[in-house]
């Protein structure tokens, strides 16, 4: 009987699983997984656990149940430590030996730290569950939070650590919140909604160190300004988690190159690099939606269907009442027009446009115009 | 017969439902949420499944 092993037990590794049974797969699956917990959602991480809105077991995909019901094996709390491509296993840290036919690698990524500073008490990673679990419990408790690394991550968790009432600095190296991710223009937006909800945002700024002995007490920026905090959120990006793959052979550049994966072995989620036609350009996406996508895609290559991997991406980012929605992909270069609404409104649809065509879509809590605008990208 | 349960709180408003069965969802105008147009009938049951299945906060529970 055939085995697909699936190394990621995160939205791309379970909805592979489910994906190939729910479509006729009837040989062995196996999904290993390094987190104790069941597979969950992490967008609601950052923003509805840490706010308290939902406990944090609403993010579960399910029960276990639901994945003996459809023979699929799980092996939680079990760290992929070694890939053997002659020899098609996979070797976990307890030295175990996992075989397959098939591998499917989705590991996700892993943040990024500081040289200094994690061993201090008050100082936050945000990437899994317990992450989520234990910064909810520190911003209940805090009074003044800082916040380095203004992205997805850091901008949402700033949003959350104000409504709970917290005292909130977001510093980035980049002039505005968000501004790598959709431009300055839309940069400076967010860093206006931010400051008229009473966070402080630093542009422009690195962080050189953090103060204190045993807990956190300050972040020092390299103007020498030092900025108080009780809690400090790191979120300064992330990186594809294939290090278990050193040596192995396969193809990996800032995540594992799907294209020149052997036939047997396939990527999906954060830690898979593909080459858009769509776009012309090589991707690698840490996004949500990207994850299912994929996922599904790589259940259906398994099951013999052709089709290229060449999606719209989507993407959003929900801080305080805004609803920031993308489809497409945002050019560093592009000029940005808005179309519909109005931004001093708060609420507008715009175009990023780049040598003359139309790359992304963007709405601020236009979630229906703006879906509308994304067949404008398809038709190209 | 299929039957369609959409977790409305759970909802993030991606219209991705809608872009796989535009039939069968549709969106709110004032937060995006979605909503149910009809029971999908049979003709209407592959693209539904597609819709759950893509749905990044699934949302759209499916019996049959």
């Amino acid at each position: 009987m055939e085995h697909i092993v699936i190394v990621g037990a995160s939205a791309a590794g379970s909805t592979t699983a489910q994906t190939l049974r729910r479509e006729g797969f009837g040989g062995a699956l196996t999904v290993i997984g390094d987190e104790p917990h069941l597979p969950y959602d992490r967008p609601p991480l950052s923003k509805q656990v840490l706010l308290g809105a939902w406990a944090p077991d609403r993010t579960s995909f399910g029960p276990s149940t639901t994945y003996a019901e459809q023979g699929i094996e799980l092996k939680l709390g079990s760290r992929a430590d070694r890939l053997d491509l002659d020899r098609r296993t996979v070797e976990l840290a307890t030295g175990e030996q996992v075989a397959y036919d098939r591998l499917v690698v989705a590991t996700g990524v892993r943040p990024i730290r500081l040289q200094q500073g994690h061993e201090l008490k008050g100082v936050h990673l945000l990437r899994t569950l317990d992450d989520a679990i234990e910064l909810r419990k520190a911003l209940v408790e805090a009074a003044s939070v800082v916040v380095v690394g203004a992205g997805f991550l850091g901008s949402e968790t700033a949003a959350a650590a104000r409504q709970l009432g917290c005292d909130v600095t977001l510093v980035d190296v980049a002039p505005a919140p968000m501004a790598l991710q959709l431009g300055a223009e839309v940069g400076w937006m967010i860093a206006d909604l931010h400051a008229s909800n009473g966070v402080r945002v630093i542009g422009g700024s690195k962080v050189t160190c953090l103060h204190g002995t045993t807990a956190v007490e300050a972040v020092e920026l390299a103007d020498g300004t030092k900025v108080k905090a009780d809690v400090v959120l790191i979120a300064v990006g992330s990186r594809p988690a294939t290090e278990w793959l050193d040596g192995s052979g396969l193809p990996c550049a800032d995540g594992v190159l799907q294209d020149e994966a052997p036939a047997d072995v396939y990527a999906a989620g954060d830690v898979a690099r593909w080459s858009s036609r769509r776009f012309g350009q090589s991707l690698r996406l840490e996004h949500r939606f990207n994850a299912t996508e994929q996922a599904v895609h790589v259940a259906r290559r398994i099951l013999g269907n052709d089709d290229p991997f060449d999606p719209v991406p989507y993407f959003w980012t929900d801080q305080y009442d805004a609803k920031i929605q993308v489809y497409g992909v945002v050019p560093p270069d592009a000029r940005l027009v808005v179309t519909q609404g109005d931004p001093a409104a708060r609420k507008f649809v715009a175009h990023y446009v780049s040598e003359g065509r139309l790359s992304a879509v963007l709405g601020w809590n236009m979630p229906r115009e703006t879906r509308q605008d994304r067949a404008l990208l398809t038709a190209i | 017969m299929m039957d369609v349960t959409i977790d409305q709180e759970g909802c993030v408003a991606a219209g991705q439902c809608v872009l796989a069965a535009p039939d069968v969802f549709d969106q709110r105008d004032e937060d995006g949420v979605a909503v149910l147009l009809q029971n999908p009938s049979a003709d209407q049951y592959d693209a539904t499944r597609e819709a759950a299945l893509l749905c990044p906060a699934r949302a759209i529970q499916l019996s049959e």
